[in-house]
């Protein structure tokens, strides 16, 4: 019921697997908070009207006598400690220790930078190629990819355009060429940022295709998104990405497509 | 000033009529300085909640040019009364900077703990007057560096109040010159935190001891050591991130940073991360510093208008002792997103989840204060009480900001400026109100006016709310904070964009509602009604044992105190309040 609520006043429909326990835990605290509050007012406006001056013209020294108050703070501390070692913990452990296999998974990387989203796909070989900085160029190789890599040549490189396949995990290895960026896809319950010197994994697996969530939300312009969350700069505000979630085969396709693209045109400007 | 002639003549009873300089502008007495602190801060909160209006309009109606206002900007900041991004992030990072470092700390601890808390402790003065005078002086010092860098080319600090390297290090000047306000701001509160310490523990006068303390004593004795023992790193951080500004280090710079596709020549090798541990040890304990004396204005105001003691005085002492231990180890809760293992994220949620246990036991602790009360609800108490829900909503949505499974989706929305806003807006800001309103008698030995008092109340209250409780619906939409269109580049923003419009409008009514506290504040200050007693409200502390206002070194007589802060009820008495300077009778 209480994810109802959440949902009514803004949350948004969740699309992947562990989502639906960030879910469960968000509604389990939201809970915890409404019954503290509205118990806390209840208690409040009964005493503004039951002790005013008016009412009660002569104070009582001693006050509250009842223990009332202990149980409740023993309560809240028994409650923060489910959601804490019953919730949160776990699932935290989950999300940085329980990677799936990289053959099971597909394996990204996505270098962010003012103001758009680097995505890397390894191609078929599964390798990523040797990436430097030196042969970064802005609009013919952004992530400095060196083509003379053998593992390179088949790697497939894009701006802004997240393609994944729904009901299999994905794994992005995150960072960032110049200062740090955050990477979060609001359905998917998910955020890292993304911090320059560092490479950071994460992984999820997103269980709705972008096709289905047009048809629940009843709204053809659904679109998942990238959404930049640290302020990175003038243009942090329009620091989005586009996420296409799709069929394997459809996304298999997609793929092909720009392998094939980036086979002919003979440099990596393809998206332009 | 010749020194050899004021040594001498500090011996004497009565000190050698001071000149208009030395009484107002370069004063060492406390209550100077602290009435100086507290309107330079007031002008600050002001300015800063201008800056936020601005915002607001952008915020609301992005792209569309200013009416009016707009035109008196230049073209580096609003061509043609239309807000540029890069200036928009500098009045986001300046309101953030001056509101905490210029307004809120300087108010509640420059001004009321100068002010007060020496006349609470029965003391002549602060232990180290002229470091009190430094402490204001670098703090004025500090101010006007932060508006100077205004007007430098490319505008001031835009990096956000955290000034996260490496966006902090590529920044324009304003940035260095937010670093050499910053390094004057931390001066000034070590100078401060130090007096205050030293003040506490050597000048309470006889039979004051630590469990008779008024609660807002203890408030300012915890905040001063989280000042002295936070400030420290911050202030080493601004130099060593001025160092990589200006010298050429890297100590936040990693190698090899590309930007705008050309490749840095840094000497790399530093991490981006250190700046934000070294920044959060300093930031968390600060934000306690923001809200203890708030806890503490609220607990002496509500003890004076219910008639009756504080319910659980030793468990809040204790709790706020514990909560500014506590308060060292919980700032990682603010990196939750840059990458942590299992066992260091499980130790700072653990951490956070503690900490929340002495805020709601001094929270309840003040609520239950109020059952037996004979409730009087004049303005400061009705600013007081309302703290207490919003602080309450403050301190409650925090919960699911501090647990790292639901901060991964909440993390860096507008449901953290939300949560954060109701802690020191509603929260901290209504009890600075409520203390104004219940020392201004003191200070000036009138009263301010009670029907405008409860109309800035009522306004207030209504139009904050409306500020900030949108908030949490952004935020739990997943909207990013710190965005220049407000969310407009998001279809999840869709929704829920439209409550933009409304919180502008709040703010903006918000802003007028203050109209009834600037012409109260003047006009009773030299026409208000005046008080008939030293004592107006009829309090057990001991600043109300001084004539009105204090004369310089304060008391007419030696205090002694015999009893407790807040006995007030006291079964068998005449008088419902007994000070604790009132000698035992018989
Ligand atoms: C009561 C009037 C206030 C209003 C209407 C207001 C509004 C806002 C808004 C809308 C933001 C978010 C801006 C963005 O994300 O782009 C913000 C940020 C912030 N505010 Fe306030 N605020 C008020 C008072 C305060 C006070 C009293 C404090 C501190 C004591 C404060 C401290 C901050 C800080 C630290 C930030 C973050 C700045 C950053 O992103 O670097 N504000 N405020
Ligand atoms: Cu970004
Ligand atoms: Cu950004």
């Amino acid at each position: 019921m209480m994810l109802e609520w959440l949902h009514k006043l803004g949350l948004p429909p969740v699309a992947s697997v562990h989502g639906v326990a960030v879910d469960v835990a968000q509604a389990g605290v939201h809970w915890l908070m409404l019954v503290l509050f509205v118990g806390w007012m209840g208690y409040f406006i009964f005493v503004l009207f039951r002790f005013r001056r008016s009412r009660n013209p002569q104070a009582n020294y001693q006050g509250v006598k009842s223990h009332f108050s202990t149980y409740v703070e023993v309560a809240v501390v028994v409650a923060e400690a489910v959601l804490l070692l019953g919730f949160s913990i776990p699932m935290w452990r989950q999300r940085v220790e329980a990677f799936p296999s990289a053959s099971q998974a597909t394996v990204i990387r996505i270098v962010a930078e003012q103001f758009a989203w680097n995505i890397h796909y390894p191609g078929p070989d599964g390798i990523f190629g040797r990436t430097d900085p030196k042969l970064i160029d802005l609009t013919s190789n952004p992530l400095g990819l060196d083509r003379n890599d053998p593992n390179a040549m088949d790697d497939i490189t894009n701006v802004n355009q997240l393609h994944l396949p729904v009901n299999k995990p994905v794994i992005i290895h995150l960072s960032s060429k110049d200062v740090i960026h955050s990477f979060g896809i609001p359905q998917m319950r998910i955020k890292q940022d993304a911090i320059p010197g560092m490479s950071v994994p994460i992984w999820f697996t997103p269980s709705v295709t972008s096709e289905e969530m047009k048809k629940k939300t009843n709204d053809d312009k659904f679109q998942y998104q990238i959404a930049c969350a640290q302020l990175c700069g003038l243009g942090h505000y329009r620091m989005a990405g586009y996420v296409t979630i799709e069929s394997q085969e459809a996304f298999d396709t997609w793929l092909d497509e720009q392998g094939a693209k980036a086979q002919t045109s003979g440099d990596d400007a393809f998206w332009l | 000033m010749s020194s050899g002639h004021h040594e001498h003549s500090e011996q004497q009873e009565h000190h050698a009529e001071p000149g208009f300089w030395q009484k107002y502008v370069f004063s060492t007495d406390h209550k100077v300085i602290g009435l100086q602190y507290g309107f330079t801060a007031l002008c600050f909160l002001f300015f800063g909640f201008l800056l936020m209006l601005l915002m607001r309009w952008q915020l609301a109606f992005p792209g569309q040019a200013l009416p009016v206002i707009g035109k008196f900007f230049s073209d580096s900041s609003m061509p043609g009364g239309i807000m540029l991004p890069e200036f928009y992030n500098s009045l986001g990072a300046m309101h953030g900077t001056i509101m905490v470092f210029l307004g809120v700390v300087p108010l509640a601890v420059g001004a009321f703990g100068n002010y007060v808390m020496p006349l609470q402790i029965g003391a002549v003065d602060m232990a180290f007057p002229k470091i009190n005078m430094a402490s204001y002086w670098a703090f004025f010092v500090g101010g006007v560096v932060m508006l100077v860098s205004f007007f430098v080319p490319g505008g001031a600090a835009n990096s956000g109040w955290t000034s996260y390297p490496p966006l902090a290090e590529l920044a324009t000047t304003g940035q260095t010159l937010w670093l050499l306000g910053m390094v004057f701001l931390i001066t000034s509160s070590l100078l401060g935190s130090v007096n205050f310490i030293v003040t506490i523990i050597q000048l309470r006068v006889k039979g004051l001891s630590f469990m008779r303390l008024p609660f807002f004593v203890w408030a300012q004795f915890v905040t001063a050591f989280l000042l002295l023992l936070a400030f420290p790193p911050l202030e080493a951080a601004g130099v060593l991130q001025l160092m990589d500004r200006l010298a050429g280090s890297s100590f936040f710079l990693p190698s090899g940073l590309v930007v705008s596709g050309q490749l840095m020549h840094n000497s790399g090798g530093g991490t981006p991360i250190l700046w934000q541990h070294l920044f959060w040890f300093l930031a968390h304990p600060e934000v306690y510093v923001l809200i203890l004396p708030a806890l503490g204005i609220v607990a002496e105001i509500i003890a004076n208008n219910t008639r009756k003691p504080l319910w659980g005085y030793k468990s809040m002492v204790y709790s706020l002792i514990f909560l500014g231990f506590m308060s060292f180890i919980v700032w990682a809760h603010h990196m939750f997103m840059t990458g942590m293992g299992t066992v260091i994220n499980a130790f700072f949620q653990t951490t956070t989840m503690i900490i929340s246990v002495p805020s709601v036991i001094v929270l309840s602790c003040l609520f239950l204060s109020l059952w037996g009360g004979s409730i009087r609800f004049n303005t400061p108490m009705l600013f007081a009480l309302a703290f207490l829900p919003m602080f309450g909503i403050g301190g409650l949505t925090g919960l699911p900001l501090g647990l790292t499974t639901t901060d991964l989706h909440l993390h860096d929305t507008y449901y953290v400026i939300g949560h954060f806003h109701y802690v020191v807006a509603p929260g901290t800001i209504f009890a600075l109100f409520a203390g104004i309103y219940y020392w201004f008698p003191k200070a000036t030995g009138r009263k301010m006016n009670e029907v405008l008092g409860k109309l800035h109340f009522i306004g207030s209250f209504i139009f904050i709310n409306g500020v900030f409780m949108p908030m949490f619906i952004q935020g739990l939409a997943g909207v990013s904070r710190r965005l220049f269109d407000g969310g407009a580049s998001y279809y999840h923003a869709g929704p829920v964009l439209k409550l933009n419009v409304m919180m502008s409008v709040s703010a903006w009514c918000l802003a007028l509602a203050q109209l009834p506290f600037i012409i109260n504040f003047f006009y009773s200050m030299f026409a208000g009604e005046k008080v008939t007693s030293d004592n107006p409200w009829q309090s057990t502390t001991l600043e109300w044992a001084t004539p009105t206002p204090p004369p310089h070194g304060n008391f007419t007589f030696t205090p002694e105190v015999v009893r407790g802060p807040y006995e007030y009820s006291v079964p068998g008495e005449s008088s419902d309040f007994l000070p604790q300077y009132q000698p035992v009778k018989g």
